[in-house]
């Protein structure tokens, strides 16, 4: 063990962090947005879209990160000519862009069936006393069925956001210069292993540590209180 | 999209997907019993009164766990090679490089993190086994061992069964990432294939829907498994 290794690589992964967490949250923000259509796809009476809504989260939920990321990163190069021609290739040939749809996709998926058990788990009367009060299925669902259907998912979520945070790992895989790209880098340059991963680990453990942290206050202030 | 290139033998790199595909079936299921090995030793440590065992074991499935599977392969496969090299060095002045067998370091970084998901499956698992059949079974003077096999065992397995299929779902997802260290695994072999013929998404494509017929040949066994341990017992 050499202390010296983990002064160096201290500075060096911190500053790697923000890439980590921008990772994070963009594709949390964006994902949970198509997780919301894909749920209510999932629970559409018309057979094309919970059909299409099933296949698309079975195929991101069946199939490992890595390559559905391979896919998106290298796989676009086939089209090169046909994306260039729409004006997509400008986006393709980006590792971020490609980084961040792909973990976006993922858990989009993911996420859609936490927020399908949340939303099926919402009772049936107070839906009827919505009605009977005369909302419109807009309201009903904004004022009802979202909140309740989100503090039913809330612990499932806190999960999914601990496997994300170890999933943009992966995005170092197409050049992306997040924390664990960064351990790479020093850990060959040092020909040491050990001393790095443990700085490494630790943020990763600390970010984990404080999602859970953050769900877990989240969850008891959403909590139902009877007195 | 020229599918010609997926045929068997020199011209086409079927035959090479083909054994890809067996050996991520292999690198999974190797690790999947490794890490219920680990699990099974894990979860005894967490449910025993002892403190250290406990926070040995709470130690594993929280690192494990909380940090990216990517860095316990890198640590486990650059570590484990440098390990062995000092200790080949110290030991007996060979200073040769040394690497480990591929196969194995994979099998024990995917086993590792399949492990600590297992733990709290099984853990869970044998929580959630009736009290009073323990006690019954003591009360008519069954030993130890005899209480485990006959009593604990097949209730645990049952009560285990549903969360053991979502690991198994896991590994072989994971096994994925054991293609940053070389292994000839289907996701590797794509790689290597997108290389040379220039044709990515084409083989991106055929190695997504491999995971794809493995993870739906896996519902399909799971499904059949859990009918099976399920025999018996009364529907509420």
């Amino acid at each position: 063990m050499d202390l010296d290794i983990i002064k160096e690589s201290i500075p060096a992964i911190f500053a790697a962090l923000p890439v980590t967490l921008a990772l994070v949250s963009l594709s949390l923000f964006f994902g949970f947005f198509l997780s919301m259509i894909v749920a209510l796809g999932r629970l559409s009476e018309y057979w094309i879209l919970h059909r299409s809504a099933y296949l698309f989260v079975y195929i991101f939920r069946s199939t490992p990160l890595l390559i559905q990321m391979f896919l998106i990163y290298y796989g676009s190069g086939q089209f090169k000519e046909e994306l260039d021609a729409v004006g997509l290739w400008q986006f393709f040939k980006e590792p971020w862009f490609c980084a961040i749809l792909s973990l976006t996709l993922n858990t989009g998926a993911y996420t859609s069936e936490i927020i399908r058990g949340g939303i099926q788990s919402v009772t049936l009367g107070f839906l009827e006393a919505g009605r009977a009060c005369g909302m419109s299925t807009i309201q009903l669902f904004r004022r009802i069925t979202f909140p309740l259907a989100m503090r039913q998912a809330l612990p499932a979520y806190g999960n999914e956001v601990i496997l994300m945070v170890k999933s943009t790992s992966l995005a170092s895989t197409i050049t992306i210069m997040d924390m664990t790209g960064v351990y790479t880098d020093i850990s060959s340059e040092y020909f040491s292993p050990f001393e790095p991963i443990i700085v490494a680990g630790s943020f990763y453990l600390m970010i984990n540590y404080i999602v859970t942290l953050l769900i877990s206050r989240a969850e008891k202030k959403l909590a139902i209180t009877v007195m | 999209m020229d599918l010609s290139i997926l045929s068997w033998g020199a011209d086409g790199w079927g035959d090479e997907f083909f054994y890809a595909t067996l050996i991520t079936i292999s690198v999974a299921v190797c690790s999947f019993l490794f890490g219920i090995i680990l699990a099974a030793g894990a979860a005894t440590m967490k449910l025993s009164g002892n403190a250290i065992l406990k926070s040995i074991a709470n130690g594993y499935t929280t690192i494990v766990r909380g940090i990216p599977e990517l860095l316990v392969i890198y640590l486990v496969f650059y570590g484990g090679n440098t390990v062995l090299m000092s200790i080949a060095d110290d030991l007996f002045n060979y200073d040769e490089y040394i690497e480990l067998p591929i196969f194995l370091m994979g099998v024990v970084c995917i086993g590792l993190s399949s492990g600590a998901y297992s733990t709290e499956v099984i853990r869970g698992a044998v929580l959630a086994v009736p009290i009073g059949t323990i006690e019954a079974a003591k009360a008519i003077g069954m030993s130890t061992s005899k209480r485990f096999k006959r009593i604990l065992l097949p209730q645990v397995a049952r009560y285990a069964l549903p969360g053991l299929g979502n690991v198994w779902q896991l590994t072989l997802k994971e096994t994925s990432l054991i293609s940053v260290i070389g292994l000839a695994e289907i996701v590797r072999i794509a790689k290597i294939c997108a290389g040379s013929e220039k044709q990515p998404f084409t083989f991106f494509l055929t190695g997504l829907i491999l995971f794809l017929v493995l993870a739906a040949l896996s519902d399909r066994g799971y499904l059949s498994l859990e009918k099976w341990s399920n025999k018996g017992v009364r529907k509420s």
